[in-house]
């Protein structure tokens, strides 16, 4: 993002409450740019480790680059406490069940698109999980213009994955699919492996989705997490710079 | 959840996490993204008690040789005890 060393520039995030699946209360982290806009929006899907420091990050980042940006927190039914606490107990349930991740992804679409300096166009983002269930959602969800998909796991599943919280694997709604897809993807990755990235392109492919995809080389899982070993810096600027061209042209 | 491996066992014990000792109620078993150690993956043993809240957990995350000697030594330490008849279940 270029920008003058002499514009205005401001910002408001915090934290909020949005009516979730089935109108269940469930809390959120909004980072909206000041101004009157109008902006078009961003829903910001977490991680397996939970609604962390890193998402409060990345959605204060999309806001910087001129989204309103909101990341629910899929974890709220199970309690509250630090994030990772909350993580472990959510994994030890079997995860969120995918209907209820696609319903309160879709109360924080309906929030975004309802603010009054919204342009009524919203991507949805996801890394690891978060991916998976940004595919879910994109898919389920009427309304997204586009969708991120940062080394979505279990994307494409085997029938011995499938659980009663996680019934259909996620490629099998590619058809339902309405927007156009961008993923991000690590070589060295274990979950999602390059094979089961082929899968899921073919999927796309088969239906005719609109779709790029980018595997970059000496690259693992989480390769944007600066707070991991997995970070990898050229590969990670090589893929946001990726990310804006990509909702530059989609979502403007 | 990216591997969704893991599972939950009732246990009986105490375990020691930043406010004192509290009584275990599970223990959480999981092969998953660690949150602290260098792995893509990790062995993670979270011993906790939900019906005192999340904060009520003791968490190793563990290299795979590092999972499979442990449960080789918790065998290994058992065999021993009830050899010697210290083991009254």
């Amino acid at each position: 993002m270029q920008y003058a060393t002499n514009q205005y520039e401001g910002m408001i995030a915090e934290t909020i409450v949005i009516p979730g699946h089935n109108g269940d209360p469930v809390g959120a982290y909004v980072a909206r740019p000041l101004g009157p806009g109008p902006f078009p929006a961003i829903v910001v899907i977490h991680h397996m480790p939970g609604w962390d420091e890193w998402y409060r990050e990345v959605t204060r980042k999309f806001a910087h680059h001129g989204y309103i940006a909101i990341s629910p927190n899929l974890y709220h039914r199970a309690g509250h406490g630090i994030p990772e606490d909350i993580a472990v107990q959510v994994r030890a349930a079997g995860g969120v069940p995918d209907d209820q991740v696609v319903g309160d992804v879709a109360g924080a679409l309906a929030y975004a698109v309802a603010q009054p300096t919204c342009t009524g166009k919203v991507a949805v983002f996801g890394t690891c999980s978060g991916a998976r269930h940004a595919y879910l959602a994109a898919c389920r969800a009427p309304g997204f213009a586009a969708i991120i998909n940062c080394w979505g796991g279990r994307v494409t599943m085997e029938p011995q994955e499938l659980s009663s919280n996680q019934p259909v694997a996620p490629v099998d709604y590619t058809k339902d699919l309405a927007c156009p897809v961008l993923g991000i993807f690590g070589e060295e990755d274990s979950g999602p492996t390059p094979p089961q990235v082929a899968l899921l392109e073919q999927a796309l492919i088969a239906h005719g989705k609109t779709y790029e995809f980018h595997m970059y080389p000496d690259a693992g899982h989480g390769f944007f997490y600066y707070d991991r070993p997995a970070y990898r810096q050229a590969q990670a600027m090589a893929g946001w710079k990726q990310i804006w061209a990509f909702l530059a042209q989609y979502v403007g | 959840m990216c591997t969704m491996i893991a599972t939950q066992i009732k246990v009986a014990g105490s375990g020691k996490a930043g406010n004192g000792w509290f009584t275990l109620g599970e223990a959480n078993v999981s092969y998953d993204h660690p949150f602290e150690a260098p792995f893509e993956h990790a062995l993670s043993l979270d011993f906790v008690n939900e019906a005192l809240g999340p904060s009520a957990r003791v968490s190793v995350e563990l290299d795979v040789a590092s999972a499979r000697q442990l449960v080789d030594t918790i065998n290994a330490i058992l065999a021993k005890a009830d050899s010697g008849g210290y083991i009254v279940e």
